[in-house]
């Protein structure tokens, strides 16, 4: 803090005032008072940004003390709402893609990258529609994690399943394997990436649980946060192996369901009312 | 006799030389930091500055695996971190691509003809924050008590929307 100790240096302060009665010594220290105030008016809001924009990084591994997981209610989950995509795309840069110029609508719909999507159900003997948002389902055995020949592909300790863009080469043979059609791939060049978010051209990508969030220490994910800001409050996330977290006493008072259960994949995501 | 003064005189020339270049060298490095940004300011870089010069790659490729792996992002070789401090600003106030052949991770690598891969990937400026807005605010109200409790997830009363559109 060598601004903050500047004024003490005898030669920048300010002569004695003539006008004032008191001795060099009061002016000396009025003087200081106001510097001192001043630098910290200056430096103050300055920590008060730093302390807001970084958050709390997290120090310490990851550990398998947590498994973070979603459970969506497709009771609650309004049609036509893409509330939770837009908050995706968002968080995670994907509203700054571009369609290329030589690129058919229909096509750039095929190849953009979607980490969340709204789907919509319909059982056909009773015609009830259910409305339900679909990402990644950060599945306990992922076939993507299985499959992926480089090691990209992976489950963090706490249940976060996601693409180390270092190692993929993009094969995109987690693609082919996941059954929820989570993943996307990019096929051009990115040049206005996030710096929470890298990504580009060559890789893989899928939903990730907000992991710059769970990094900075924050309780929530861009999706559940929007859709409890409409009041629609269909998304929760938290923590599956905490029994006293909001995710875990939902899951253990209501009904839900793994999406393809039949395949064992002991998801991460859990949905209610299908 | 003259024959060793001259040769005498030649190496003493060269030496003269040698040590003029070097100080176009260091001159030149000491250019790579930018005029402006926030590094400019600073004494030194996270690590002795000529240890940086050789080891940088090394301590961000450390990194990388630590942060995506293990989600550590507290230490100071994150990329990002270079970045943020390194990034010069033109005079219309636009954050410069780091990696323009002017800047500072772009010049160095085009003097010494090694392709830097980061910014396919990485943002060259910084841009949009380690955290977005929506988690700064969803974040302050968190602490105000806004995140629903399990019992008022899913729950009918609370929420002004009642679930679905369409009527069953």
């Amino acid at each position: 803090m060598k601004h903050q100790e500047a004024p003490l240096d005898p030669s920048l302060g300010s002569p004695p005032d003539p006008t004032l009665n008191a001795g060099p010594d009061q002016s000396r220290r009025a003087f200081l008072g106001i510097a001192a105030g001043a630098t910290a008016a200056v430096v103050a809001p300055a920590f008060v940004l730093q302390a807001q924009a970084v958050g709390n990084p997290r120090a310490e591994r990851v550990s398998d003390a947590h498994r973070w997981g979603l459970l969506v209610d497709t009771n609650r989950c309004v049609d036509g709402c893409r509330a939770c995509v837009d908050a995706c795309d968002q968080e995670n840069g994907l509203d700054l893609q571009r369609k290329q110029p030589d690129q058919s609508e229909a096509e750039w719909d095929t190849q953009k990258a979607v980490w969340l999507r709204k789907v919509k159900l319909q059982d056909n003997l009773t015609g009830r529609v259910s409305n339900l948002p679909m990402m990644c389902q950060h599945c306990e055995h992922p076939p993507c994690v299985d499959v992926c020949p480089t090691g990209a592909s992976f489950k963090r300790a706490d249940g976060i399943v996601m693409v180390d863009r270092h190692t993929c080469i993009g094969c995109r043979y987690c693609m082919m394997a996941c059954p929820y059609k989570a993943r996307s791939f990019i096929h051009e060049v990115v040049e206005d990436q996030l710096t929470r978010v890298p990504r580009g051209k060559g890789c893989v990508e899928s939903c990730n649980l907000c992991v710059s969030r769970r990094d900075q220490g924050l309780d929530s994910t861009a999706c559940a946060d929007a859709c409890t800001a409409l009041g629609h409050r269909a998304i929760l996330f938290g923590d599956l192996k905490d029994p006293a977290s909001a995710i875990s006493q939902a899951l253990r008072t209501m009904p839900s369901r793994q999406i393809r259960e039949d395949l064992d994949l002991n998801t991460g995501v859990r949905y209610a009312g299908v | 006799m003259a024959i060793a003064v001259i040769r005498v005189s030649l190496v003493a020339v060269g030496l003269v030389w040698v040590l003029a270049a070097q100080t176009v060298l260091a001159g030149d490095a000491q250019r790579y930091v930018k005029p402006g940004s926030q590094a400019a300011h600073s004494a030194a870089c996270v690590e002795e500055t000529n240890f940086m010069r050789r080891n940088h790659m090394e301590l961000i490729k450390h990194q990388r695996d630590s942060t995506v792996h293990h989600g550590i992002r507290s230490t100071k070789h994150s990329l990002a971190g270079c970045v943020n401090c390194h990034v010069s600003v033109s005079p219309e106030g636009q954050a410069l691509a780091i990696n323009g052949r002017d800047q500072f991770c772009g010049a160095c690598h085009a003097f010494s003809a090694v392709d830097v891969n980061c910014f396919g990937c990485h943002a060259n400026v910084p841009r949009g924050g380690l955290l977005s807005p929506a988690a700064l605010a969803a974040h302050g109200d968190a602490t105000a008590g806004a995140r629903p409790s399990p019992g008022q997830f899913m729950s009918d009363t609370p929420g002004p929307a009642t679930g679905r559109a369409g009527g069953q």
